[in-house]
C-alpha cells in the first residue's frame, strides 16, 4: 500500500504536461490548455502549479517552494512534503541553492538565474474573465489580439479615482503579442518577468491551463502613457530588522503597543540577509 | 502573526494533523472497511459517481478515512485515481443487456417486461426506525434469512439481461426524434482539457462525475423555469452492467469480459417541435442520465441537463460554460476552500492603493 510513483502522477500524465509547457514555452504568455489532474491538495490550493513542478522534477533537483513570501506557511510546507514524500528529493529555503521554485504569490527578492525555474501558482489565467465571462469567446478574442475590454478596465479604474486600482494580477503584455495574468504576485514583482535569466511557468490547475514566459523575453505592465504602471510604494516604511526599505514588506502589528511596523515579506531573503550581518532574529 | 510564523509553521501542521487523527479515534471504536462497504451502500454509490472510480472497497475505505466526509472521500479517490495509468478503454457497452434489478417507466403503466420495483427508498415512508438503535447480529442474520428464503411468487416473463427499452415503443410509431447512429469516437475528459463549444461525449462525462448535489440543483433549477426541459421519465433501470476490454492481439480484435458495475440509467422523453416537409409536427427528444451506483435522483437530474445542453438557449441551464464549469465537485470545494489561505501579500498590495486613493482625494468627478 502507499506505493505511488516517482513523484505522484503517472508518466502518461507528466508526458502530456510536459508537452503542454513546451508548446507554452514556444508561444510566450498563450493559454495551454491541458487535462488537469486531481492532486492530494485541493484545486485552487496550488494544482497547477504542483503539477507542473511534478512534470520536470527529476532526481537532481532542489526544491524550494514559498507561499506569499514565506517558506514556512501552511501550503508552501504542505506542498514541499508531499513533492518531498513521493521523489525524495532535497528542498531547501535558500533561493540560490534551489534548482526549480513553486511560488503562489511572489518572485523572491534574489535575483534568479538561467539555471532555475520558476513555477507560479494561477487561481485565475484569464486575463480577460472580468469583461467576458465565457471560455469560447475569450479564446477568439486572444487570437484576434482583441485586448479592448483590457484597456477599457484599466480605463474605467482611472477615470473613477485616477489611478489603475489593480492591486495584485495586473496584466502584462508578453512578447507584444499575448495579454497574460501574471497570477497574482504584487506589481512590485512584475517587473522582475521582463526580460529574465530564469524560465517561469505558470500552472492553473483548476481552469486548467498551462503558460510560459521563457528567458530574456519582453514582458510590459500594460498602462497608458500619461498614467504609467506604478509598483506598491512603501514611502518612508522600511523592514523594522533589517532596515531595508527597497523590498516588498509586510505590514505587522505589535500585539503589546498596538505599533504597526513592517518586516521583509520574503522570509528567507531576511534570514540570509541577517545572518550575513551575523545577527540572529528571534521572534 | 497567524499561521505564518517566520518559522514554526511546519511543526503547527503536524500537531494539526495528529489532532485530526485524534478525532476518528477518539472514542476508541473500530469499524472495518468491509462493513461500511456492505452497509453504506448510498454513501459508496455515490462517491464512486463522484470520484468517477468504480470501486466498493476503496470507496469504502475513503469513507473510514474521511470520518463519513463525502466531499474527502470523493478528493481522496480522484487524487488516487491520478496515479494510476489508462491502460484500456472498455469496449462499447450496451443498457440493453443490463441484468436489470430496477426499471420503472413514468410513461407508460404497462410496460413490456413489467415495472419492477427492484430496491428503492421511494416507497418507504421516512420514519426513524427506533429498533435499529438495538439491533444485534441475530437480528441481521435472521432478517436475510427471512428474506432470503421467501418464496418468489412469479419469475419475469422476459429475461431481465434482455428487457426491451421503453423508447423502442415510441420508436417503432415513429413518436421519438430519429437520429443517425453516432460512433465518433468520444472524447476523454481525463485526457484533454474540455474545450468550448463542447462535444455531447464531454458533457456526459462531466455531468456522471459532477457533484450530486449541483446536478440536482441545477437540474431542479432547470425543471422550475431555468430551462426548458420538461421531461416525463420514460425507463429508469438500475442493473449490473457487463463490462469488456477490447485487446489485440494476433488473432484479431478480442473482448474480454471484466466484470460488472452497478449503473443507473435514465431516459427522459421531452417533447419538441420538429419542421418535417415545412409544417410544425410534436415530437419526442431524448434526455440522457447514467452514473455508477443506484444515483437515481442525479441521473434524472442529468437527463434534463443533457438535454437542455444539447439545445442552448440563453439561460444558465442551458449554457454548457456555466454548467460544465461549476458542477466538478473537486474545482468547487478546492476553489471555495483555497479562501481559507494567507492572502495577505495580495491584500497589501489593495491596501496601498485604497489607502493612495483616500489620501489623494483624487476622485474625477
Amino acid at each position: 500500500m502507499n506505493k505511488f510513483p516517482f513523484a505522484f502522477l503517472d508518466e502518461q500524465s507528466k508526458k502530456e504536461i510536459r508537452r503542454a509547457i513546451l508548446k507554452g514555452v514556444a508561444i510566450p504568455g498563450y493559454q495551454v490548455p491541458f487535462a488537469s489532474r486531481e492532486m492530494p491538495i485541493g484545486r485552487g490550493w496550488g494544482t497547477g502549479g504542483l503539477q507542473v513542478t511534478l512534470a520536470l522534477v527529476g532526481k537532481e533537483d532542489v526544491l524550494k517552494v514559498i507561499d506569499q513570501g514565506s517558506d514556512e506557511s501552511v501550503n508552501a510546507v504542505n506542498i514541499k512534503k508531499l513533492v518531498q514524500d513521493t521523489t525524495g528529493i532535497e528542498t531547501t529555503i535558500h533561493t540560490s541553492e534551489a534548482t526549480l521554485i513553486q511560488t503562489r504569490h511572489r518572485i523572491p527578492e534574489v535575483p534568479l538565474r538561467s539555471d532555475q525555474i520558476l513555477v507560479l501558482q494561477v487561481p485565475e489565467p484569464e486575463p480577460l474573465r472580468p469583461v467576458e465571462r465565457s471560455e469560447f469567446k475569450t479564446k477568439q478574442l486572444h487570437a484576434e489580439k482583441e485586448y479592448s475590454g483590457a484597456w477599457l478596465l484599466l480605463f474605467e479604474q482611472i477615470m473613477r479615482y485616477n489611478q489603475t486600482t489593480q492591486g495584485a494580477d495586473y496584466p502584462v503584455l508578453v512578447h507584444d503579442r499575448y495579454v497574460m495574468n501574471p497570477s497574482p504576485i504584487p506589481r512590485f514583482d512584475n517587473p522582475k518577468i521582463n526580460n529574465s535569466d530564469a524560465l517561469m511557468l505558470f500552472g492553473a490547475g483548476r481552469e486548467k491551463k498551462i503558460y510560459a514566459v521563457p528567458p530574456y523575453t519582453k514582458v510590459a505592465s500594460i498602462a497608458f502613457d500619461d498614467y504609467p504602471f506604478e509598483i506598491e510604494r512603501f514611502e518612508g516604511k522600511s523592514c523594522k530588522v533589517t532596515g531595508l526599505s527597497n523590498i516588498f514588506l509586510d505590514e505587522m502589528t505589535d500585539e503589546v503597543t498596538g505599533e504597526t511596523y513592517y518586516l521583509c515579506n520574503d522570509t528567507s531573503f531576511m534570514k540570509e540577509f541577517l545572518e550575513k550581518r551575523g545577527t540572529v532574529y528571534v521572534r | 502573526m497567524g499561521y505564518v510564523a517566520v518559522t514554526g509553521g511546519k511543526e503547527a501542521i503536524s500537531a494539526s494533523l495528529e489532532h485530526l487523527a485524534y478525532e476518528r479515534v477518539k472514542d476508541g471504536k473500530l469499524i472495518e472497511v468491509d462493513a461500511l462497504r456492505s452497509t453504506m451502500r448510498g454513501f459508496i454509490d455515490q462517491v464512486m459517481s463522484e470520484s468517477s472510480l468504480y470501486s466498493e472497497q476503496l470507496a469504502a475505505l475513503a469513507m473510514k478515512q474521511s470520518e463519513g466526509n463525502i466531499e474527502e472521500a470523493v478528493f481522496l479517490l480522484r487524487a488516487h485515481r491520478s496515479t494510476l495509468p489508462r491502460l484500456y478503454y472498455s469496449t462499447v457497452t450496451n443498457p440493453r443487456e443490463m441484468f436489470v434489478q430496477r426499471r420503472i417507466s413514468a410513461s407508460f403503466k404497462d410496460i413490456p417486461g413489467g415495472q419492477i420495483l427492484g430496491s428503492s427508498p421511494d416507497y418507504l415512508h421516512r420514519l426513524l426506525d427506533f429498533s435499529l438503535l438495538e439491533e444485534t447480529q441475530a437480528d441481521i442474520l435472521n432478517k436475510k434469512f427471512e428474506f432470503e428464503t421467501t418464496e418468489v411468487p412469479e419469475e419475469s416473463s422476459l429475461p431481465l439481461e434482455k428487457l426491451p427499452k421503453v423508447m423502442d415503443y415510441l420508436r417503432s410509431e415513429g413518436l421519438i426524434h430519429d437520429f443517425p447512429l453516432n460512433n465518433t469516437e468520444p472524447d476523454d475528459v481525463t485526457k484533454e482539457n474540455l474545450t468550448f463549444p463542447s462535444s455531447r461525449s464531454e458533457r456526459l462525462q462531466i455531468l456522471t462525475r459532477g457533484q450530486t448535489g449541483a446536478i440536482n440543483a441545477l437540474g431542479y433549477a432547470g425543471l422550475r423555469g431555468y430551462g426548458s426541459s420538461h421531461p416525463n421519465v420514460g425507463e429508469v433501470r438500475v442493473g449490473y452492467q457487463p463490462i469488456h476490454v477490447g485487446l489485440d492481439s494476433d488473432e484479431g480484435d478480442e473482448a474480454y469480459y471484466i466484470g460488472s458495475i452497478k449503473l443507473t440509467e435514465v431516459e427522459s422523453f421531452i417533447p419538441m417541435n420538429v419542421n418535417v416537409d415545412g409544417k410544425e409536427v410534436l415530437e419526442f427528444d431524448i434526455g440522457y442520465g447514467a452514473c455508477f451506483g443506484q444515483n437515481e435522483t442525479k441521473a434524472i437530474a442529468m437527463s434534463v441537463l443533457d438535454h437542455a445542453l444539447e439545445n442552448p438557449e440563453n439561460t444558465p441551464i442551458h449554457d454548457d460554460e456555466f454548467v460544465l464549469l461549476h458542477v466538478d465537485t473537486v474545482e468547487s470545494t478546492g476553489f471555495i476552500s483555497h479562501l481559507k489561505l494567507p492572502h495577505y501579500v495580495t491584500f497589501q498590495s489593495k491596501l496601498e492603493q485604497v489607502r493612495k486613493i483616500k489620501r489623494g482625494g483624487g476622485v474625477n468627478e
